[in-house]
């Protein structure tokens, strides 16, 4: 799935009257207005869409912190943007914040802040990998990674 | 394991753990990913920058670092309960910090060589070095890698005798497994010897 599958996303740019970069407007395919920067391609959009947050307000999410959903209803009330939702709906099933990323086609930075809000709004439910001194004391994982790969 | 989540099925959230897979430009870290992964190898694009240049509002968006670094990871559902993650490092070597954030947490590193081009290997072999990270070397069977060519492979990389050298095929699925199975085998071995011994 990618974001060109979920609605229109509202224009959060009107927000932010500095926001408009010195590129080119692109008329995207999926009939919405990508900026591109002419070296780099579609950069502005992650920071629109977060309000230019680059950190979030809750939880630290490494890139294999698996996420799921709680199940929770996405009220309108809970103010998510379309991007907010599409990850909920990703997240029906397990998934790490790298593929999230992978799916929807934006970089960790920005998939991070949305998980945050989604975090504080109780609307996913995560878990953490273990840190490096877990790893260097759990036979048990190794173990368990030798056997499952040994069976594919 | 106690606290593990649950989600509202009340099936356990899996944990998940990573491999990193590196090498130079072209030896074949997407390939072995691809092979061993069960669906196709997905990618992020990391704007450079969000760390490069500590951008924490909306100026960013004026920012003349226009770069993008990719990563590609494949996933492996090990169990209901774990999920492993392999992890190519970016072709450009120049982004450390990508590399710090594919390898924290990393069971260890596989380091894909090509014996055509050795030295591209070096840089990884370094970083995995100087960070303590366990990693083997597996050496990539593009035309005439011959098994007698491990030896030199050893002397020019001039590892430690524990590291183990393996030939492998990144086309082929049980070639890979095996080079994934060696991997966690001497991570396991390697971690354990250097856990503080108990009184
Ligand atoms: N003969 C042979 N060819 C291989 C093998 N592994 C990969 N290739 C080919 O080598 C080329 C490069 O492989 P990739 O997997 O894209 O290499 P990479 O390391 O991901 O490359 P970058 O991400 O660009 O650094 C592809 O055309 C592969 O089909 C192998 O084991 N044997
Ligand atoms: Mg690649």
């Amino acid at each position: 799935m990618t974001m060109s599958d979920s609605q229109e996303p509202e224009d959060v740019s009107r927000d932010l009257p500095d926001a408009e970069p010195e590129g080119v407007i692109v008329d995207g395919e999926e009939s919405h207005e990508r900026w591109l920067d002419e070296q780099a391609g579609p950069l502005v959009r992650p920071y629109v869409m977060t309000r230019g947050r680059t950190e979030p307000v809750r939880g630290t999410f490494d890139l294999i912190t698996m996420v799921v959903a709680t199940g929770l209803p996405a009220a309108p009330e809970l103010g998510l943007d379309p991007e907010h939702q599409a990850v909920v709906r990703l997240c029906e099933e397990p998934m790490s914040v790298a593929e999230i990323a992978g799916h929807l086609n934006l970089p960790t930075v920005t998939v991070r802040v949305l998980l945050g809000d989604l975090l504080a709004k109780g609307l996913i439910t995560v878990e953490d990998p273990q840190t490096e001194a877990e790893l260097a004391d759990d036979d048990d994982l190794y173990l368990a990674v030798i056997d499952g790969l040994k069976a594919l | 394991m106690d606290s593990r989540r649950f989600d509202r099925r009340g099936r356990r959230l899996p944990k998940a753990t990573k491999i990193v897979v590196a090498g130079g430009f072209g030896v074949g870290k997407t390939t072995l990913v691809g092979t061993v992964s069960e669906t196709k190898p997905l990618r992020t694009e990391e704007l450079l920058t969000d760390k490069s240049v500590g951008v924490d509002d909306v100026e960013g968006v004026e920012a003349k670092s226009t770069t993008t670094v990719a990563m590609d990871f494949g996933r492996i559902t090990i169990k209901d309960e774990f999920v492993l993650y392999l992890f190519g490092t970016p072709g450009q070597e120049r982004f450390w910090f990508m590399w710090d954030e594919i390898t924290l947490g990393a069971l260890g590193a596989v380091v894909l060589a090509d014996t055509r081009r050795l030295a591209d290997c070096f840089p990884a072999v370094d970083y995995f070095e100087r960070r303590g990270t366990p990693f083997i070397v597996a050496v990539n069977c593009f035309e005439g890698a011959r098994r007698f060519q491990l030896d030199e492979v050893e002397m020019a990389l001039n590892l430690g005798e524990q590291v183990p050298i393996v030939l492998c095929d990144a086309r082929d699925k049980e070639s890979c497994k095996d080079v994934l199975v060696t991997l966690v085998r001497h991570a396991m071995k390697t971690r354990r010897e250097k856990r503080p011994v108990e009184v």
